[in-house]
């Protein structure tokens, strides 16, 4: 589905150069839900963004098995000026396909998933969780086969990021989509991924791969056995 | 406000706030009659010399007077004419030139000195240039208005595209969007506030512009009621003309800031 090849990047700018990933490889499945982790500043926006297109990378290859791609930020990024439902519709627009059928379609899943008294709303009127749940509908109304995820639980409260994080996961799960997550934090990929790819300091390469096959729901893995062991081995992978 | 059982302290609260309200309304109007009171109490008692300071009497008899000639309206609706053709004309002129240096940020850098420069200038230095170039009519007004508020338009609305929260140019080109897109789903809405901003500010040069423009050519208008009320030592007309100025830029003002409440409402 997604498959990076030895793929090296070089960032430029005035002061120099930055080598921010290099030869790294991996791969995404279809129905994957792949995590990748790294210490903070090794470059892992860098592979999200070489992996939508919006970066090129100075060598390798990277292979994309067809079908779009859903960006999910940082930050929620809703649009203050259109409602939760008008912000929903943007990628529709943007994209060209704002057919009746598809506004349907992506007002059927905000409904779906518990969005449905706030589609009228301002994006203000929602808390932070709610607001990451409409950027995901967001995300989704476009109907991407691959979700990329770029630490979107980071900007969250702690007890709203493992409410958003199961969410997410939930839906992800239910909406049979493929994705990619970049995260530092070590427990979030544990709890959301079918594998976990942990990369090195700058410039970023793959230390280990971990599928995660234990338990099925985030919640669960969290309180399973093999959760603080597989906590353990990717901590010291990170050097941390 | 729908009428629900508020607590009494929170009755209390929203008294206290309407009470502040109603004093700071009520301060104001005092302010203004009492000092219009005391200039026409000194005017009166010729403790100041009416034929000098005017006095609010003299301003309404002159307004009057201008009324019955019907030379009132005639001098307002050029002022007002000028200033609102040059207004808009810098405002969306401005604008356009914003968009096409956000457009590319090569000419942005190009241009961007000689812009601060033309910004600094005074542009009363050109109105010797402007009278040889474009003559005495409402043109050369319209183009002094034009210039003086031009520059600041640009300055400013550019500033509100560059400050568009970088996230949302993520969001943007991650999901595809080119320039035009962008600038239209993105841009432009996400600094409505920049412009409201801008066309406060854009206001008050324009009347600077027009009234500076008059000054400098023309022969009708509040600014030339100014300026020949000043040489033939007539400041009933200088102060009746500034009245009315006042007047006029503060109902301006006062629409834009409507307009302001109503768009930045949703943000």
């Amino acid at each position: 589905m997604l498959e990076f090849e030895n793929v090296s990047y070089t960032y430029h700018t005035k002061s120099g150069e930055t080598s921010a990933v290099k030869e790294l490889s991996f791969s995404v499945e279809k129905g994957q839900f792949v995590s990748v982790i790294g210490p903070s500043g090794c470059g892992k926006s860098t592979i999200l963004s070489l992996a939508a297109g919006l970066l090129f990378p100075s060598s390798g290859k990277i292979s994309r098995g067809g079908g779009e791609f859903g960006y999910m930020l940082q930050r929620d990024a809703l649009f203050e000026w259109r409602t939760v439902e008008q912000n929903i519709f943007l990628p529709l627009e943007v994209k060209k396909r704002n057919t009746a059928q598809m506004r349907a379609k992506a007002v059927a899943l905000a409904e779906k998933y518990g969005l449905k008294d706030f589609l009228k709303k301002s994006p203000s009127q929602l808390s932070g969780g709610m607001r990451q749940r409409v950027a995901l509908i967001r995300t989704l109304a476009a109907e991407p086969e691959i979700l990329l995820l770029d630490e979107p639980f980071s900007a969250l409260d702690y007890q709203t990021r493992l409410e958003v994080c199961d969410d997410v996961q939930a839906i992800i799960k239910s909406e049979k989509k493929t994705a990619l997550l970049v995260t530092h934090d070590i427990s979030e990929a544990i709890a959301l991924s079918d594998k976990v790819v942990v990369l090195s300091a700058r410039p970023a390469h793959v230390v280990a791969e971990h599928p995660i096959d234990f338990a099925d729901t985030p919640k669960a893995r969290r309180n399973d056995v093999h959760f603080a062991g597989t906590f353990e081995i990717l901590r010291k992978e990170l050097g941390i | 406000m729908k009428k629900t059982n508020y607590s009494r302290e929170h009755l209390a609260y929203l008294k206290k706030l309407k009470k502040k309200r109603v004093t700071v309304i009520l301060s104001r109007v005092l302010i203004l009659a009492v000092v219009l009171g005391i200039w026409e109490l000194l005017a009166q008692t010729k403790a100041i010399d009416p034929y000098i300071t005017s006095s609010p009497s003299r301003v309404a008899k002159t307004i009057v007077s201008l009324y019955r000639d019907g030379s009132l309206f005639y001098h307002i609706g050029i002022t007002l004419c000028e200033t609102i053709v040059g207004f808009f004309i810098a405002v969306i002129v401005g604008y356009v030139i914003a968009i096409i240096f956000w457009a590319s940020d090569t000419l942005h850098a190009i241009v961007e000195p000689y812009i601060v420069v033309l910004n600094s200038l005074p542009k009363i230095a050109l109105g010797p240039l402007i009278i040889i170039w474009i003559g005495t009519g409402y043109e050369a007004i319209i183009f002094m208005t034009v210039l003086v508020a031009i520059i600041l338009c640009i300055m400013n609305t550019f500033a509100g595209f560059a400050a568009v929260d970088p996230t949302k140019l993520t969001l943007m080109k991650a999901m595809g969007a080119g320039k035009p897109t962008t600038l239209l789903k993105l841009v432009i809405p996400a600094s409505l506030p920049a412009l409201m901003n801008t066309l406060k500010v854009a206001v008050g040069l324009a009347w600077i512009g027009s009234i500076m423009g008059e000054y400098i050519v023309s022969r009708a208008g509040l600014g030339h009621l100014i300026n020949y009320g000043g040489q033939v030592m007539q400041l009933d007309l200088v102060m009746t003309s500034t009245f009315i100025l006042c007047v006029l830029t503060g109902g301006m003002y006062a629409i834009i800031a409507l307009m302001e409440k109503l768009v930045v409402k949703q943000f």
